[in-house]
């Protein structure tokens, strides 16, 4: 996958936003989780579920996590909604796992905001919608893309037994069910990888390459 | 071996390329709106950065702002809020607001097509993931999250991984009273709510190149519906005409030699494509949502399907769509009593899906149990309506025209359609609570949302023109 070539050019990436420290709005540094897992088997979660457009007025990031689900964890009164995930105490940890095709609609960057708000690290499925991968990646948290059969496993591992430990190392990109030791190996762009595993940001990186812009802006 | 036309665009736009890295792509506009940037602006603060190019960058307010009384100030405080913080925001960092009053104002997607911004071959991005309606002029336009608007904001550029490309190829005659956006929700409804994800789509064939530039919009407006990064048209004669002339458009030699450049815009006879679809236009009827995501969708005169008909594994998230909806399976929607009619949204607010609503109703009058709103997708497109006398037919027929934004779309304003009741929209989500908490959404054209407000319940478009022919 990562060629030598993209090795030393993400190197050298690390060693200029090393440099360049002052400036850097540090991101969370995410390498490696082993944690019970809340388990919400449906498909097609869209942005509007994760987070209502009525709770996007707020202009900071924070404090989005008690609205996580809203219309799914609460009635109209306000009121917990016993049977959802959220509320079902047997269900914790910082890994949501989820039904194909995750976080589409809606572009709201909230959506990733709400859920690590509420306290996860990454969110597991077997499809991601892109710019919800995105905002993950760029908010430090880690979107895991598995196979149906592996999501069917870890489903069924939780539902059996609501404490199973799920490990997941971005190092050396697996997956693992603790108690059965199967795993998986997992997909993620080597650029978003060192970035994550630093707590660095697209901005330095892409300011250190300003005074390319500006030959591209003369250039046309 | 010959170039796509997303490849040309995106080459042209690559500012630095490195193996194992995202690509550096400039970016020629970035629209912003009060919703997904004031966190971008923090950010910016926090690193002591300006706007890296203002001159690129738009603001209007659109999302959260009332359409009706527009001139009072917001009631809704944290809505006011929002929008006070983007004017404040526009001010500091020297960015041009279209905002609440302006002439220009209006539904980010609508106003910048209409002002000449949006051009063929450009790249354009903003906080809004039906920025891919911009693609129908033949340019890369895709939605980005707020980090991304702040990346935007800092250097003009956004780290990129070229997606694949698709194609989407659409042949034949429409049927009378099928529209764009019976095509978009024919094809997401093949292809399912995913089916385009990791993918630019360009759309082609004879019966895409027939449409008009608001068609076209409306089509590459919902490719993100499938999943798609972004959905584009090659320019033609249609593109170059419908620019010319507007407000920020090239003109005098500029303009030569932009339309000389927008000519050679176009996919290669022996381009590659990772995928390819085709589609008969005939085989399209006017389609109509039923569930709970855009690819949900069914001919007006079909059946919802049965659960069984679905996978075991897919048959809990199918159940709790239909549950949410309170439909059953293989129940029929023509003739289904609906209480709202929506007509407004980026999908359809402009000043061509006004006309086509108001030439049909004219003459008529809602239904007495369906509440409609129709709302303009800009400043311009309401005066321009009111200027053809569209509002008198509108109030004649109890659609009563209100003032610009993106409404009950998304409901973040106090456009929402209570809990349990049924809305035929002309936008593009069907999402649970999208329109309001415990709303229920049916997506639909135009016509088909404006023959449901006559008859009161879920109508076959075609089943009336028949009759009006027959007059
Ligand atoms: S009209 Fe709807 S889809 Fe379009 S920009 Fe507004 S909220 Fe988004």
């Amino acid at each position: 996958m990562h060629s030598r070539y993209a090795n030393r050019e993400i190197a050298s990436f690390l060693a200029m936003t090393e440099w360049k420290k002052e400036t850097t709005m540090a991101t969370k540094i995410f390498k490696h989780i082993q944690t019970s897992v809340v388990p919400l088997p449906i498909e097609n979660i869209d942005t509007d579920q994760i987070i209502p457009a009525r709770f996007l007025k707020a202009t900071t990031r924070e404090g989005f996590g008690n609205n996580l689900f809203r219309d799914w964890r609460y009635d109209n009164e306000g009121n917990p909604k016993v049977d959802f995930v959220l509320n079902e105490p047997i269900y914790s940890g910082k890994i949501l796992v989820a039904g194909k095709n995750f976080g589409c609609g809606s572009s709201r960057e909230h959506a990733a905001w709400a859920i690590a708000d509420y306290g996860f690290d990454a969110v597991v499925s077997s499809f991601f919608a892109d710019i919800f991968k995105g905002n993950a990646l760029n908010n430090g948290l880690l979107p895991v893309q598995v196979s149906d059969d592996f999501l069917a496993k870890i489903f069924a591992a939780v539902f059996a037994d609501p404490h199973a430990v799920i490990e997941i190392d971005l190092v050396d990109q697996f997956i693992k069910i603790v108690a059965t030791g199967e795993q998986e190996s997992f997909e993620v762009n080597p650029y978003k990888k060192a970035c994550m595993t630093n707590g660095y940001d697209d901005i330095d990186y892409i300011l250190s390459k300003k005074e390319l812009i500006q030959e591209f802006e003369e250039a046309r | 071996m010959g170039q796509t036309l997303f490849d040309k665009i995106w080459d042209a736009h690559v500012v630095s390329s490195n193996e194992g890295f995202p690509d550096i792509l400039y970016i020629d506009t970035h629209f912003i709106h009060e919703v997904t940037s004031p966190q971008a602006f923090d950010g910016l603060r926090t690193r002591g950065l300006p706007v890296f190019r203002p001159k690129q960058t738009v603001a209007t307010a659109d999302h959260n702002v009332p359409t009706w009384d527009q001139h009072l100030p917001i009631k809704e405080e944290l809505s006011r809020y929002q929008v006070d913080m983007l004017t404040k925001n526009c001010a500091e960092f020297g960015i041009e607001l279209y905002g609440l009053g302006h002439p220009f104002q209006g539904i980010v997607h609508v106003i910048g097509p209409e002002l000449g911004i949006t051009r063929p071959g450009g790249t354009y991005v903003c906080g809004d993931s039906h920025t891919s309606t911009h693609g129908a002029f033949g340019a890369i336009a895709f939605g980005i999250g707020t980090s991304q608007v702040e990346q935007v904001m800092a250097t003009q550029c956004l780290l990129q991984s070229r997606p694949k490309r698709m194609k989407i190829e659409v042949n034949g005659k429409l049927q009378n009273g099928v529209g764009a956006k019976d095509i978009i929700l024919y094809i997401i409804a093949q292809i399912s709510a995913a089916g385009g994800t990791g993918y630019a789509v360009e759309y082609a064939g004879d019966t895409i190149r027939g449409l008009s530039m608001e068609g076209r919009m409306t089509i590459c407006n919902m490719s993100i519906e499938m999943g798609a990064r972004c959905g584009l048209i090659a320019p033609d004669e249609t593109t170059i005409n419908y620019v010319k002339g507007r407000e920020f458009a090239p003109k005098g030699e500029a303009w030569d030699e932009a339309v000389a450049y927008w000519q050679t815009l176009y996919s290669d006879e022996d381009a590659d494509f990772d995928s390819v679809l085709s589609f008969k236009a005939e085989d399209i009827e006017p389609m109509i949502t039923y569930g709970t995501n855009p690819g949900m969708g069914i001919g007006v005169t079909q059946h919802v399907p049965e659960t069984a008909s679905f996978e075991q594994k897919e048959q809990g998230s199918y159940k709790k769509a239909l549950d949410y909806m309170g439909l059953h399976d293989d129940e029929q929607l023509l003739g289904k009593p609906i209480d709202y009619v929506f007509i407004g949204s980026c999908t359809n607010s402009r000043i061509e899906d006004l006309r086509q609503v108001a030439e049909f109703v004219k003459g008529k009058h809602k239904a007495d149990n369906v509440t409609v709103w129709v709302v303009p997708g800009s400043k311009q497109v309401q005066e321009q309506a009111i200027r053809e006398g569209l509002d008198k037919i509108f109030d004649a027929a109890g659609f009563p025209l209100r003032e610009p934004g993106c409404s009950a779309c998304l409901g973040m304003n106090e456009d929402k359609i209570p809990a349990g009741k049924y809305c035929v929209s002309t936008s593009n989500r069907n999402f649970e609570g999208r329109q309001g908490p415990n709303s229920r959404t049916f997506l639909a054209s135009p016509l088909t949302a404006a023959a449901s407000a006559i008859t009161g319940v879920v109508t076959d478009i075609r089943e009336f023109l028949k009759e009006e022919e027959l007059v």
